[in-house]
């Protein structure tokens, strides 16, 4: 129990109500050892961004299915690089056709789970680029 | 069913057939699992006899189509008489895309529409408003004013056509557009057909499309049974759905649980106000979904119809009519696969056919790209296709309620009708319907079963082909959804040239009136029409009830 | 952690206050000499704990308190606490849900702490995070905690006032809070005052109070709130402002600071020493071997705890 514990915030940007995955994500999570803060519904970017910094989390996770990705998660990573929070892994999950990952790449989105994807290869991937 | 001397000799027979042949050979030859269970972890036993179901009683419990307790179907002909509804729930960007949709799918042979809206009007808020950035358009059509409803339909047969449409916090508002639209085109009012899906329960319990808090919602959704009844005859006010709960991660019992729990909150919450039962009660639907175990999802369908007349009548209701239980369903959209996306074509046709089976009136079948976007052209119509093929080729619809009297269904009916019950039970015990939303029971039932299937796929207890086995790692090939990326543009210019163009005075008239109704205590679609009629938006017609009633914000459950 | 980082913390900037209360949760060594410089800035922070079960309703009374008090002039810390999986070490901290727009308001700053502790209490970076907020200029500190343990009576180790939070009609909140807990309250509040049963809970709580604060110069307040709709959170605030002047009045402000300092000294050695034995190698083999002896019966733990103790108290 020394150990460092990983903080992850997992947040729903936006209007999308659907909560299944992201609740199942945060569950997972800490099964997995980490200490995960959850959002709730509806938030704004920089409702998010403040919570990254506040709960000075590793990860910050995205989940979305409304197809508002490439704005509402574009905006939570311009303004996670203005507040200076360059070391915070962006991850995100949910609706994302293939064709606007590799934007969202470019955005400082570092990697999108879409469904069907094993709860484990989500920890494994944070466990392995989470900046310490 | 069946006297009892015959189960007596049955049930002799049977275990001798356990011991001489069953045991034996699984002793050599082990069964596939040790215990084999449905979506609601029921386990399912390896053979059923009539002495699983000796207690039915043939007329009393099982009895006939169109009679109580129409466990066989709620009318007398079902799918001979009159095929489901083919209807294609539909909509995204701009008004004029999705009328485009709506032809398109009319042409192919769907006999309903089914408006899909995007977040933003579900949640009552305009394509201009600040938390609508990113949103428009994206999972339904932006309907922002009466003037959009009016694209929506345009060169549509309204008086021919009937139209569900899939609305909860604003609901009473979008039928206002829908109402004044067709009463503008010279279509009374007493003659359109359709639904609003107005359903807040559920919504407060998994699809989160909620506004206001429960007690002013339940007011509105009562507002809305009287003026229903009195004034637009031919419309279902309420689609009271399991669609959601089931989409959220529950298990078929608790979708037939929660959902039929749900309409008898409603009815209650009605006769609360004064109303007569047999008035608003013929005019409640349903909504289910068909998600994969084939024979669970029939047993769930005909279990619901059962319960719903029995409780009706406990209710007081009289005519028929107010008993049966009339529902749309859907096939499961997080059962499908954003992997090898054909195979969800053989998902949805086993889906439907479980829905066919168990006595829809109204079917939506989803579209192979479900998982990956918004439908197709060609996914849709493949969809509609399946609808047909069933309908047309299969010959399931030559006789009704064709495994009615299967032991292992009728068994399982009686099971799942009995867990609903003992499910109920509970609810009581913590105060209703409302003091357990409040407490989050529902939501963490359903977040417990959502964690629980998830586990069984991360272990493999549970395969779902293409995702955690018989993979392929292959490039998606089929097309997707494009939309017109000037569409939000031009809706908010749209918004602002009506904004400019309308009687800004008679819209401020209708507004201030509106805040009267719902401050005070008489039914609100009167004044509601007022404002729609006077091209005040949904935004702005919504904001006066926000500011009256508060907005609601749910406890905080995983 | 240099100096120009704790000058920020000082200053109240929020990303250095995080990080600092993320290297105290870790026990960084660069934390322990940041609390050094930064203990000498604390002791005007009103330390208020809450607790109760799950669905009194806490979330949403912190949230009316804090808004009061943000009209009154003050900034707020609040840290919410979550039990950690004994099994797995992880943990869901949803208290935040309910604060997500009040932690936009710059003068509140919110954490949310697992207890991560390895007996269940609260975990002993809490008397640093309290420290942190404090020394960084907020005016009140809230902790909560959800409520049926040990993190409960440690509360009151901490917090200058406590608030133990019930609500009618939960069947039996009084008596699932064991007697210990309830008898930790220097203020009652019945939530959720718009259910029924509310009189019969307020009359059970009084009577609790009558008994345990016989003989005492001051009698628990049992006050009554409807969170949701804003009511009753005025009387509240005053009763916490009543009890701090009442701990002045009567010595007792000091007399309790000087008992979370114990308490958090007796922490901080506990932290070092099972550190020291647990975690350093050199002892690792030691204790493996030990353990080893004591299954196969040829020696008692008591036995060889003093022998890992030896090495220490030379």
């Amino acid at each position: 129990m020394r150990k460092r514990k990983i903080r992850v915030l997992i947040a729903k940007p936006g209007l999308d109500g659907h909560d299944r995955g992201a609740k199942i994500v945060a569950r997972a999570l800490r099964d997995a050892g980490m200490e995960v803060i959850y959002t709730g519904l509806h938030q704004t970017a920089a409702m998010i961004v403040e919570a990254a910094i506040q709960e000075d989390v590793d990860v910050v996770g995205l989940s979305l299915l409304s197809g508002a990705h490439m704005t509402l998660f574009v905006d939570v990573a311009h303004l996670l690089k203005e507040k200076d929070m360059d070391d915070v892994l962006i991850i995100g999950g949910g609706i994302i056709p293939e064709q606007d990952i590799p934007k969202l790449k470019k955005e400082g989105i570092s990697a999108i789970f879409g469904p069907g994807t094993p709860a484990e290869e989500i920890v494994a991937y944070i466990n392995e680029n989470v900046k310490t | 069913m069946g006297d009892k001397k015959d189960i007596a000799t049955i049930k002799k027979e049977k275990e001798k057939w356990d011991k001489d042949r069953y045991q034996p050979l699984i002793a050599k030859h082990p069964e596939r699992k040790q215990r084999f269970e449905n979506l609601s972890s029921n386990a399912i036993q390896h053979l059923y006899t009539p002495e699983d179901i000796a207690d039915n009683e043939y007329c009393k419990d099982i009895g006939f189509p169109g009679q109580y307790p129409f466990l066989r179907g709620v009318h007398a002909t079902m799918h001979r008489g009159r095929l489901w509804t083919m209807r294609q729930f539909a909509g995204f960007g701009s008004a004029e895309e999705t009328n485009q949709r709506y032809k398109y799918l009319l042409e192919h042979g769907e006999t309903g529409l089914s408006v899909a809206f995007d977040y933003p009007t579900l949640y009552g808020y305009d394509t201009d408003h600040p938390l609508s950035r990113g949103e428009f358009g994206k999972c339904g059509v932006a309907i922002s004013s009466l003037q959009d409803m009016e694209i929506l339909f345009r060169d549509i047969p309204i008086d021919q056509v009937t139209t569900s449409m899939t609305i909860n916090g604003p609901a009473a508002i979008v039928w206002a557009f829908y109402i004044a639209n067709a009463e503008n085109r010279g279509i009374s009012k007493n003659i359109i057909g359709g639904t609003i899906q107005n359903d807040i329960l559920k919504e407060y319990i998994a699809q989160k499309s909620y506004i206001f808090p429960p007690e002013p919602s339940m007011r509105l959704i009562v507002d809305t049974f009287e003026y229903g009844s009195q004034h637009v005859p031919r419309w279902n006010t309420i689609s009271i759905s399991g669609y959601h709960i089931r989409e959220a991660g529950s298990t078929a019992v608790q979708e037939l649980a929660f959902t039929v729990g749900d309409g008898i909150e409603y009815v209650k919450w009605a006769l609360d106000r004064g109303l007569n039962i047999d008035e608003f009660a013929p005019r409640l639907s349903f909504f289910f979904n068909a998600h994969n175990d084939f024979f669970e999802e029939i047993a769930k369908y005909r279990a619901a119809r059962r319960i719903w007349a029995r409780e009706l009548k406990a209710l007081g209701a009289k005519k028929q009519r107010s008993m049966l239980m009339r529902f749309h369903t859907q096939t499961a959209g997080c059962s499908l696969s954003a992997q090898q996306p054909e195979i969800n074509i053989v998902r949805v046709t086993l889906q439907a056919l479980a829905a066919v089976l168990g006595g829809t009136q109204s079917l939506h079948t989803n579209s192979m790209d479900e998982a990956l976007a918004l439908p197709s052209e060609k996914a849709v119509r493949i969809a509609l296709r399946t609808q047909q093929i069933i309908a047309e080729e299969s010959g399931v619809t030559h006789t009704i309620d064709p495994l009615g009297g299967s032991y292992y269904i009728e068994w399982l009916t009686d099971q799942m009708e009995e867990q609903t019950y003992k499910y109920w039970d509970r609810v009581e015990q913590l105060g209703g319907v409302l003091p357990a939303i409040e407490k989050g029971f529902f939501q963490r039932e359903i977040a417990n079963a959502a964690y629980k299937y998830q586990k069984e796929i991360d272990e493999k207890q549970r395969i779902v082909v293409g995702v955690n086995d018989y993979q392929l790692d292959e490039e998606i090939d089929i097309p997707l959804l494009k939309m017109d990326e000037l569409g939000e543009e031009r809706q908010i210019k749209r918004l602002a040239d009506l904004r400019k163009n309308r009687n800004n005075q008679k819209v401020q008239r209708a507004l201030n009136s509106l805040k009267k109704a719902a401050e005070g205590e008489r039914n609100m679609m009167p004044a509601i029409l007022e404002c729609v009629y006077s091209y005040a938006t949904l935004g702005e017609t919504c904001q006066i009830l926000r500011d009256v009633f508060g907005e609601y914000e749910e406890p905080a459950i995983y | 952690m240099n100096d120009a980082l704790i000058q920020q913390v000082l200053s109240g900037d929020q990303r250095s206050i995080a990080r600092l209360i993320t290297c105290a949760e870790n026990n960084d060594p660069d934390a322990t000499a940041a609390m050094k410089k930064i203990h000498p800035h604390t002791g005007s922070a009103h330390i208020i704990g809450i607790t109760g079960v799950m669905g009194s309703g806490k979330s949403t009374l912190i949230y009316e308190l804090t808004r009061l008090y943000r009209k009154m002039g003050k900034t707020v810390g609040i840290i919410a606490i979550d039990p950690t999986s004994p099994f797995s070490g992880g943990a869901l901290l949803g208290d935040r849900v309910r604060m997500m727009e009040l932690a936009m308001d710059e003068g509140v700053f919110i954490r949310s702490m697992g207890t991560r502790g390895m007996l269940g209490g609260l975990t002993s970076a809490v008397y640093d995070v309290v420290e942190i907020l404090d020394a960084s200029g907020k005016d009140i500190v809230i902790i909560e905690t959800v409520g049926v343990g040990q993190a409960e009576v440690d509360i009151i180790k901490i917090a200058d006032t406590t608030l133990v939070v019930v609500v009618p009609g939960l069947g039996d909140s009084i008596q699932t809070l064991k007697a210990g807990v309830m008898e930790i309250a220097d203020i009652y509040v019945v939530n959720k005052a718009d259910r029924p049963g509310v009189e019969q809970t307020i009359a059970e709580v009084e009577s609790l109070v009558d008994i345990t604060c016989s003989g005492k110069d001051r009698k628990t307040p049992v006050l009554a709130t409807t969170a949701k709709q804003s009511e009753g959170i005025e009387e509240l605030v005053q009763a916490i402002i009543n009890h701090r002047s009442y701990l002045s009045e009567v010595h007792l402000f000091e007399k309790q600071r000087r008992q979370r300092y114990e308490a958090e000294l007796i922490e901080i050695i506990r932290k070092r020493l099972m550190g020291f034995i647990f975690d350093e190698e050199t002892f690792k083999e030691r204790i493996e071997s030990l353990l080893d002896q004591i299954s196969k019966k040829n020696i008692d733990p008591y036995s060889a705890a003093n022998e890992i103790l030896a090495h220490i108290i030379k």
